[in-house]
């Protein structure tokens, strides 16, 4: 009997778990599963918490219930990971010994990094909403405040869903506007960042997004502490930003046991190879989802996909095989405009967020990169799809690798697409 | 890929003048580049050029300010100081390796 130990069961864990549990062998292969509770999050639904749209029993279920039978599920606090003996040392000492192991647990939002972020103004004024907790709070805080200064800032890159920002600040000022508050509050949008987004085109479409909605955006903004008694933000540079109501994204971290194990970077990212997922340090720890260091958005859709990539590459990985699937990096997220509409971008490693149709080119029926209400109403049905095609591993119609089909290409990308092509044709037999 | 030449030597750069081909830099190059960006260089920039220069072979990416400061050792307060205002665009420029990537 081989061991499989899966450490993480949010959306990638839990994906992979019923995945592979459908493909190995059940007199061959034990699955463990490792969380430190019972709780999945769906953490997109935290975005509407703070203006009433979503309650918490939306948005929280049981783990082991999206598991399929034949799978282990531990709950408990992971110490380390000792890859030189292949076990997993839990807190309170029980072992877990693998043949195999897969690294799923995720990014966490970390306010301890960020001197002054974790004061007395804590859940008063300075609030986060990628948390259930925080986002709950900050519902809260928003039904009270009626004016004065309410600023959106972003720490370090990478966060989980990067977009989120943006959504919150478009929803917030969607909120104000219907609340007739927003004459009396200004909005600001703190990155450290030189712009909105992260891609050209992207970031040109956001950020017009953002000043037409007279949302100031304050660009290349390290924050070094924030001052809680004076109620500003201090940059490394020595820039202040004042705040009344401060909604940040505290930095983002892979888990502790991951540097207590000596498998991380500078933030506890597993090193790992972008196309197979396989450590670059040990041959027998694949990395899915959030916790690996792949140059890709951290983000449900990227896991998704990826774990597709990923079922087949593990299988031939096992059996000696080498492994043939590529990930891309195909990321596909909905973002949130207010009014009840939304956009939608679609993109990977090589290619940016571009404009067109998804998933069929002319008749879409999504539009991407453009505001419309049936982006808006895709969000909402995801919630659906999330729980109860998602998690429990059934297919989902949508090809794992991006496709150019219906994305309008930009000029000078149009034109290095086909020098590369030229070339690759080139180097044909 | 555009090319620029400094002292008779041509070399590849990207849109913006970050240098592409990790082999073309030299010191002397890094020198002209800081220039070029109104840096004169110190004992202490260089320290800073040459983790970068020695992590990104076998990162295969540029480093981010923070891995300069835990890895490398160099607090983030003092690249602002070394390199103002954008220091994590002004060193990879120097260090003559493509722009950081702002994640995604």
């Amino acid at each position: 009997m081989r061991n499989l130990v899966i450490l993480g069961c949010g959306t990638a864990g839990t994906m992979i778990t019923n995945k592979l549990r459908h493909r190995l062998d059940r007199e061959e292969w034990k699955i463990t599963v490792v969380d430190r509770d019972d709780e999945h999050h769906y953490q997109p639904g935290y975005l509407f918490l703070p203006f009433g749209g979503y309650s918490r029993d939306q948005v929280v279920r049981s783990r082991h219930a999206f598991l399929c039978d034949g799978v282990d599920f531990v709950t408990g606090a992971i110490d380390k990971v000792d890859p030189e003996e292949n076990v997993v040392l839990l807190e309170g000492g029980r072992r877990l010994p693998y043949d195999q192991l897969v690294i799923a647990s995720g990014t966490t939002p970390r306010p301890d990094q960020t001197p002054g972020m974790l004061g007395p103004e804590w859940r008063r004024s300075i609030f986060d909403f990628y948390t259930l907790e925080g986002a709950e709070a900050l519902a809260g805080a928003l039904d009270r405040f009626d004016s004065g200064r309410l600023v959106v800032h972003v720490t370090e890159m990478p966060i989980k869903c990067p977009v989120a920002p943006l959504e919150f600040t478009f929803l917030a000022e969607a909120w104000l506007r219907a609340r007739g508050l927003r004459d009396r509050v200004e909005l600001v949008y703190v990155t450290p960042l030189d712009g909105a987004f992260t891609k050209p085109v992207a970031s040109a479409h956001l950020g017009g997004m953002l000043e037409e909605r007279k949302v100031h955006v304050e660009t290349d903004f390290m924050v070094e502490r924030i001052d809680p008694e004076r109620k500003v933000i201090v940059s490394y540079d020595e820039r202040e930003v004042p705040f009344d109501l401060l909604v940040t994204v505290p930095v983002n971290m892979g888990a502790d046991f991951i540097a207590r194990s000596g498998l991380g970077d500078e933030l506890n990212y597993v090193p790992v190879d972008k196309h197979t997922q396989l450590s670059t340090a040990f041959d027998n720890i694949f990395v899915i989802g959030d916790a690996s260091d792949i140059p890709a958005s951290k983000a449900g859709s990227v896991a998704h996909f990826s774990v597709e990539i990923f079922v087949d590459n593990f299988l031939a990985h096992i059996e000696g095989r080498p492994m043939t699937g590529a990930f891309d990096g195909h990321a596909n997220c909905f973002v949130e405009s207010g009014d009840e509409k939304a956009l939608l971008i679609d993109f990977n490693y090589e290619t940016e967020p571009l404009t067109g149709k998804y998933p069929y080119p002319v008749v879409g029926p999504m539009d991407l990169l453009k505001e419309t209400r049936t982006n808006h109403l895709g969000k909402l049905a995801f919630r659906w799809i999330y729980w109860n095609v998602l998690l429990p591993g059934r297919p989902v119609p949508l090809p794992a690798l991006m496709s150019m089909a219906g994305k309008n290409v930009p000029a000078a990308e149009a034109d290095e697409k086909e020098a590369r092509d030229a070339h690759h044709h080139d180097r044909q037999p | 890929m555009p090319t620029t030449t400094i002292d008779s030597h041509e070399f590849h750069v990207d849109d913006e003048g970050f240098m592409t081909q990790y082999d073309e830099w030299t010191e002397d190059l890094g020198n002209v580049l800081a220039a070029q960006i109104g840096i004169e260089m110190s004992d202490e920039h260089w320290k800073a050029i040459r983790f970068l220069r020695n992590d990104f072979p076998e990162r295969g990416e540029t480093a981010t300010l923070r891995r300069v400061a835990t890895v490398g050792g160099i607090p983030t307060k003092q690249l602002f100081t070394l390199f103002p205002k954008k220091p994590a665009k002004k060193m990879a420029y120097i260090a003559g390796l493509p722009k950081p990537r702002g994640c995604v």
